[in-house]
């Protein structure tokens, strides 16, 4: 075989490589999670954040407008605080309440906003000081155990 | 006793200092087959024809392979999610799988197997027959006429099987989930683009099958170079080639892992 046929299946070999990784990137793999929008950041503190992640999303409506840019502790009030990049399209009145969410019963967690009705809108790095912590399972099933506990025992034991 | 006692210590000594001596000797290699590679990018037709031998040609059980490995994952993954009523992220579980691990993994194996030990034995017989000798009588050097244009296709080859690896598998988890149990096309697909992440996914798989690549040409090339001038020396070269190549790839797979994917 002559140089000619080498330099065909070669060239052949690497468009082939080329669209198998087209196809990577553009079918299998979401582009846009590489954030090229551009964003602004604010933050916003919680007592307990449960299981959320840097890079989760951020939803407003069901709608993704932003992903959890970092997390780390308020090391004088002892709160978790979340910085939240938001995308630019997306404005949030100053009252926007943000909360602790999961998807299903067993998914992820991400923050869900909920716009208020001021008139001045959220901009960079201002807080959101309207927040509900993440639902604790552990908590909610021994809150529910003690307060079963609690009105047990007057009708388990009659009185003697 | 004594002499009992030296003989034990000894023999336990001299399997280490011969395995130093070659990792050294492995190592000075990889640095003179890079200090040599500028002929293979001067003359890139040589470069051009290894790729042929050992990309082109090791196509077809790469693309079969791939396509199976991806059916069987969408079988069993199937087979797995429905219990916990969540076959909806099938196709989450079988591109995550291929992207991060077996693409690279398995088409390195398979890479190692089919084209590492075709390189090891053609340079262990260029040896045997004096070849390379008479190369470096013509003052033509064998390490960049003939290593390093090998060295340099398998680098090169190795990342684009393991992307056709992955794509073909993809598909094939496709064609049994999708089509043939009858998964919903559409969250098939798009759970899967929610899930699978182009830098974290499809670029550390495109890194480790890179890493997979440059180990398996070194390994192939050394060995060929260093094999014994003999038909059993050549025919034990290309078993060490694939034992291990297959045993690194595993290695870096679980160090590369371990550094990629620690959970954010």
């Amino acid at each position: 075989m002559n140089r000619r046929v080498y330099d065909f299946w070669v060239g052949l070999f690497v468009i082939l490589g080329v669209a198998a990784l087209a196809f990577l990137a553009l079918r299998v793999s979401n582009v846009s999670n590489g954030g090229t929008k551009p964003t602004y950041r604010v933050t916003a503190a919680f007592d307990n954040i449960g299981g959320l992640k840097a890079r989760a999303p951020i939803k407003s409506a069901g709608v993704l407008v932003g992903r959890v840019a970092g997390i780390h502790l308020d090391s004088t009030t002892y709160r978790a605080v979340v910085d939240l990049d938001i995308e630019q399209g997306y404005q949030f009145s100053r009252d926007t309440s943000a909360e602790i969410l999961t998807s299903g019963i067993l998914g992820d967690q991400y923050i869900g906003l909920e716009a208020g009705g001021d008139e001045t809108m959220l901009k960079s790095g201002d807080r959101i000081t309207l927040t509900s912590s993440a639902v604790v399972l552990e908590k909610l099933i021994s809150q529910f155990m003690f307060s079963k506990a609690a009105e047990n025992p007057s009708q388990a034991q009659p009185a003697p | 006793m004594l002499d009992w006692l030296e003989k034990r210590v000894r023999r336990l000594g001299e399997p280490v200092v011969n395995t130093m001596e070659k990792l050294g000797f492995g190592f000075r290699f990889l640095m003179a087959v890079l200090w040599h590679s500028g002929t293979s990018f001067r003359r890139p037709g040589l470069v051009i024809r290894e790729v042929f031998f050992t990309g082109v040609l090791s196509l077809v059980i790469i693309l079969v392979s791939g396509l199976f490995v991806g059916m069987v994952l969408g079988l069993q993954g199937y087979d797995t999610l429905v219990r916990f009523g969540a076959s909806e992220a099938l196709g989450v579980l079988v591109s995550l799988s291929l992207l991060r691990e077996l693409g690279p993994v398995v088409a390195g194996l398979l890479f190692a197997s089919r084209a590492g030990s075709a390189i090891t034995a053609e340079i262990g017989m260029m040896k045997a027959t004096e070849q390379l000798a008479a190369m470096e009588m013509m003052a033509v050097n064998p390490v960049a006429r003939v290593v390093a244009p090998r060295f340099w296709a398998g680098v090169l080859s190795m990342p684009i099987l393991a992307a056709l690896f992955s794509a073909m598998g993809i598909l094939g988890g496709y064609v049994v989930g999708v089509v043939l149990i009858g998964v919903d096309a559409g969250t098939f697909w798009s759970q899967m683009q929610a899930q699978v992440d182009l830098f974290n996914d499809v670029g550390n798989g495109l890194v480790k099958s890179v890493v997979f690549g440059v180990a398996v040409s070194i390994i192939a090339v050394f060995e060929g170079f260093d094999a014994p001038p003999t038909a059993e020396g050549v025919s034990g070269a290309t078993t060490r080639t694939v034992v291990t190549s297959s045993l690194v790839i595993l290695g870096l797979d679980f160090i590369l892992t371990a550094f990629m994917f620690r959970g954010i």
